[in-house]
């Protein structure tokens, strides 16, 4: 809670303001059971870090199986059997039980617990009611009881590595029937056991984002402050409240099947059990007649409005930062809303797509390509309106820039290698190998979580006043560039070559892996310059991390607008006070109303009342015309 | 329905609305008996043979939608409520079809179980 | 600071906050349960013949119970009128009913349905050895028939040892017969005092009716009781607003109390709502 701690030292230049009355509140209310929307965002944020770190982690001990499978791991791999019990690492030698672990609660840490929080939530609740010149959130308790939902499902999820057989074990999808039999038996704990407890804390993520996304769409329907009408809203706000839209409808039939495996699980029900089913040589004495398909249909019915639920925010952040670092309005802003619009709902259309290996027939087949090939429009104008926008800007490359316009190339390169995958042909070779991992990394790690560092270094002089350091920025910022490409390229590679993406040798044992050179090198060898990537890469946050905690009390000191952005975020106090402004805004304008010719400045906020000569200069088209220069 | 006339303002305005409020209370009396109705007309059609299964489900799911269309218009207010609520509503509506229908289409779809 | 649009309507959408909250709220509820009730059809769709039992349920108590829910969704609207015409006394009392209406709903549930369930005993008897126990099954009257077979002895666990069950059989299996038996009973039929032996190795799966039994039971179980901590937690929210913290709230400002009792009102009738299919689709069907 570093970070919330020192907004106190900064809190007091601003508490003059009678206006709002401040109930003098304990330090327990005021910085942790706060229901003050800043506050509940950097709780979000810090956790949302965390977890990242945590997951990276877990992938960073994969990558040492994958380089060198059942090698001893140096140094820490002796004391991690006291931490993972000593079914983990004996004498530092990763089982493949552990190694499963590792990869199901990597793909669960770094979604549910990392990103979801980090650019949903913590942006969200930060951002999002200063954007919009409000107060608060409309429902500041059920904030909080979200944040702490999350908290409780996460401690759960953590402590599930603690207990007798460790984590989860069957992947972050959990399909069924392997996880419905996984983790029981001899040895295991019927409630206590890794399957379960990923099962139980899921209920709490899923609660904590229901709150948290039915107070998003309240707060930005209802809290808008006067004149903020929805085509002046900062694109922010919109990707936002599409992603809320997206948890709100997707989430719930999750959490039906999760109730449901769970049941399997604790209550030996048979809703996924499918009849006759042989377990180490012992027919299950289960009624049978469930379906593990339902599984599948419900997990993605949820999966796949997820994905976008990770790279909207993202898009959010990266379109503010565009428009603030170009110098120009954000180019094609309609277009911009309109297509954000469609992908939140052919999103909840597509899913099948994930499931073209399960045999299904060729009608519905071709249903859902169409889908998922139509879903590819609206992202394909999104990221050429972010492109266009650069186009004649007077570029600022500071460090939120810099991870920005990393951002675009690196999302186009997810994006485009996606194609071939909504093709049911290309799918079923390409399916579960590593070309899927390069595909959705591409467009997560290098897309969301690179919008995320520039969220982080944007609006941090926000939430304390005080700027991140450039120079230390891009320390972090080169080298994780650099690394992310050498990580995730040469996967595609070995996806291609047939390389699958569980494999617990990293391909050793596989004649795919080891027969064909790609330039220079096997499959399997290609393991080697990827893990030393990432190792190097989690060196590369480093800077970051002392970067964030000294800047917080030590950093430079900056005005309320150092960015000299248009938003009203930035016209309230930094660090804001409770309550946000020192009188409610009011919006004159929209959201991106840079270089307006005839003006001193070169950014007009959206609290500047339109004066009566602009308005005549005002008729012509506001958008900048792309060919004059 | 949204916004009464708070209680200090004109008595006469006042009363006017609680007459307005007594008017509505006869509905939902009556909407209460007509569900009661149709709780024993449910269970009285599940003894009638329809011919198939198939036709007695349909018919119950009939009435049943019936019933939670009443509630949803008269007690739930949906009769007479803002655009907005529609508008989630209907997409939430779309969704969950499309949960029902998409699943159900893939379903048949699987040539394994033909 | 105060948060606006708590009480009063935001002009441009004519609503408070709340009322766009639960009715969020809500969305998500229907796409929950449109899970389950989707995992519902597709295993009703796909119960091999003779797995999707019929008439296991009690259907006068359920008739009771449904009248009793529906009877709450008005006293709960009548509560929110009385609140609205600021007759807090017939509030109180309308209140007062809606969470009796709630604890009987649960207390029959709890108390009397779920446990009459987990003291019935069932035998699924293997393909190979049903001719056995055709006199307790008569599969042949009912293929002549053109119905599905049954392939499962029910009734009252008498007592067991290694080798056999001893069950007290349920009508359908005393008399198989019967065509009365081809139909479901309104009034359900007590168990009879004809003893049947079951021997261990003819059986497929023998269980009490839990939601292991069969896919009906799972999501019969399952269903109900998501329904069912519903209900309580509406019940646990109408007490709150039925105490005197509510009077002064009411006294304060009688819209704010008004809009919250509307607003959890809302709720309560969505679960009222959600049952209004449960029943037909467990009880009837």
């Amino acid at each position: 809670m570093d970070a919330s701690t020192s907004v106190e030292t900064h809190h007091e230049p601003h508490e003059h303001d009678a206006a709002h009355e401040h109930h003098e509140l304990g330090w327990w209310r005021k910085y942790i059971f706060s229901t003050d929307h800043k506050v509940i965002g950097i709780q979000y944020g810090i956790t949302g870090l965390l977890f990242l770190l945590i997951g990276f982690s877990l992938m960073m001990l994969m990558r040492w199986q994958l380089a060198y499978p059942g090698q001893a791991l140096p140094v820490i791999g002796k004391w991690l059997p006291h931490i993972f019990g000593p079914g983990s690492m004996p004498d530092g030698k990763m089982t493949p039980d552990f190694y499963n672990s590792l990869g199901a609660m990597h793909g669960t840490i770094m979604i549910f617990l990392g990103v979801v929080p980090l650019a949903f939530a913590a942006f969200g609740n930060f951002v999002v009611p200063l954007q919009i010149g409000a107060p608060d959130m409309t429902f500041p308790k059920v904030n909080m009881a979200s944040y702490w939902a999350l908290f409780v499902g996460a401690s759960i999820m953590v402590t599930s590595f603690f207990v007798p057989g460790g984590a989860a074990k069957s992947g972050w999808t959990s399909y069924v029937p392997l996880a419905a039999i996984s983790d029981t038996g001899q040895g295991y704990n019927p409630i206590f056991n890794g399957q379960t407890l990923w099962l139980i804390g899921f209920i709490f993520l899923i609660t904590s984002s229901l709150l948290g996304a039915i107070n998003f769409i309240t707060t930005i329907i209802q809290l808008r402050a006067k004149g903020l009408t929805w085509m002046r809203l900062p694109f922010f706000v919109w990707s936002q409240f599409v992603t809320a839209f997206l948890l709100v409808l997707a989430f719930p039939p999750l959490e039906a099947a999760i109730i449901m495996q769970l049941m399997d699980r604790v209550a030996h029900t048979s809703f996924f059990m499918p009849s006759g089913l042989i377990v180490n040589g012992t027919p299950l004495s289960i009624s049978g007649g469930g379906s593990p398909l339902l599984w599948q249909h419900l997990f993605w019915f949820l999966g796949h409005p997820e994905v976008y639920v990770l790279i909207l925010p993202a898009f959010g952040i990266v379109a503010e930062i565009l428009a603030n670092n170009s110098r120009k309005p954000l180019w094609g802003y309609k277009s911009l809303v309109f297509s954000v619009l469609v992908i939140g709902f052919l999103s909840f259309i597509v899913w099948a797509h994930h499931m073209w290996m399960t045999g299904m027939g060729s009608a519905v087949s071709a249903f859902f390509q169409t889908t998922t090939l139509l879903i590819s429009i609206p992202s394909v104008i999104i990221l050429s309106a972010f492109f266009i926008s650069l186009w004649g800007g007077s570029i600022r490359f500071n460090v939120p820039m810099l991870f920005t316009i990393a951002f675009l190339p690196m999302f186009g390169i997810g994006g485009l290698t996606g194609i071939p995958l909504a093709f049911n042909s290309a799918d079923l070779y390409l399916h579960d190998t590593y070309y899927i991992i390069a595909h959705f990394h591409y467009i997560v790690a290098p897309g969301t979580i690179f919008g995320l560092f520039a969220g982080i270094y944007y609006w941090f002089p926000k939430a304390t006043g005080r700027k991140m350091n450039d120079f230390w920025g891009k320390v972090h910022f080169w080298p994780t560039l650099i690394c992310m490409n050498v990580i995730f390229l040469p996967m595609f590679l070995q996806g291609m070559v047939g390389m699958h993406r569980r494999w617990y040798d990293g391909g050793q044992g596989w004649n795919v892996a080891n027969e064909h050179t790609i330039w220079g090198l096997t499959g399997f060898q290609w393991n080697h310059p990827i893990s030393w990537a990432a190792w190097i890469m989690g060196l590369a946050q480093i800077p970051f991390i002392i970067n964030f905690f000294w800047s917080i009390k030590h950093g430079e000191k900056v005005n309320d607008n150092p960015w000299e952005a248009t938003t009203l975020e930035w016209t309230a106090p930094s660090p804001p006070p409770h309550g946000n402004f020192l009188t409610p805004p009011v919006a004159y304008r929209g959201p991106y109303e840079y270089s307006l010719p005839g003006r001193e400045r070169d950014y007009t906020m959206q609290n500047e009342p339109v004066e009566p000569a602009e308005r005549s200069r005002r008729k012509p088209a506001a958008e900048p015309v792309l060919v004059s220069h | 329905m949204n916004n009464p006339p708070d209680i200090s303002q004109d008595p006469k305005e006042y009363e006017e609305y609680a007459h307005g409020v007594q008017k509505h209370v006869r509905a939902y009396l009556m909407v209460g008996a007509l569900l009661l109705t149709f709780t024993a007309i449910t269970v009285a059609l599940s003894y009638v043979d329809f011919g198939t299964r198939k036709a007695n489900i349909g018919i119950a799911m009939l009435v049943a939608t019936l019933k939670a269309g009443a509630v949803a218009l008269v007690f739930m207010h949906l009769a007479a409520e803002k655009r907005l609520i529609y508008r989630i509503l209907i997409f939430t509506g779309f969704f969950v079809l499309g949960l029902f229908w998409l699943i159900l289409l893939a379903w048949y779809d699987y040539p394994i179980f033909k | 600071m105060e948060i606006p649009y708590t009480i009063s309507t935001r002009p441009d959408t004519g609503l408070w906050n709340a009322k766009v909250g639960i009715w969020l709220f809500l969305a998500s509820e229907v796409m929950l349960f449109g899970g389950l009730f989707s995992a519902y059809i597709f295993l009703r769709i796909d119960a091999a013949p003779g797995m999707w039992p019929h008439g296991l349920l009690n259907v006068p108590v359920g008739t009771m119970n449904t009248a009793i829910l529906i009877l709450s969704s008005v006293t709960v609207v009548l509560a929110w009128a009385s609140l609205k015409m600021r007759r807090y006394r017939a509030y109180w009392w309308y209140m007062l009913a809606t969470i009796l209406c709630g604890v009987i709903f649960l207390t029959v549930k709890l108390a009397y349905e779920w446990p009459q369930k987990f003291e019935h005993f069932g035998a699924y008897i293997k393909p190979e050895a049903l001719g056995k126990y055709e006199k307790y099954l008569g599969n042949e009257r009912r293929t002549e028939k053109g119905l599905e077979p049954r392939i499962e002895i029910t009734g009252h666990l008498h007592s067991q040892n290694a080798k056999e069950y001893e069950v007290a059989l349920d009508p359908v299996n005393a008399e198989p017969d019967n065509p009365a038996m081809d139909r479901p009973h309104f009034f359900p039929l007590p168990v009879t005092d004809k003893i049947a032996t079951i021997e261990k190795e003819d059986v497929e799966r023998a269980t009490m009716f839990l939601p292991t039994h069969s896919a009906y039971f799972a999501s019969y179980f399952t269903i109900t009781g998501l329904h069912g901590m519903h209900v309580l937690g509406g019940v646990l929210v109408f007490i709150y607003m039925w105490l005197p913290v509510s009077k002064r709230l009411y006294q304060r400002n009688p819209e704010h109390l008004a809009n919250r009792v509307e607003v959890s009102g809302l709720f309560w009738h969505f679960v009222d709502l959600i049952w209004i299919f449960v029943f037909p689709l467990f009880y009837l069907l």
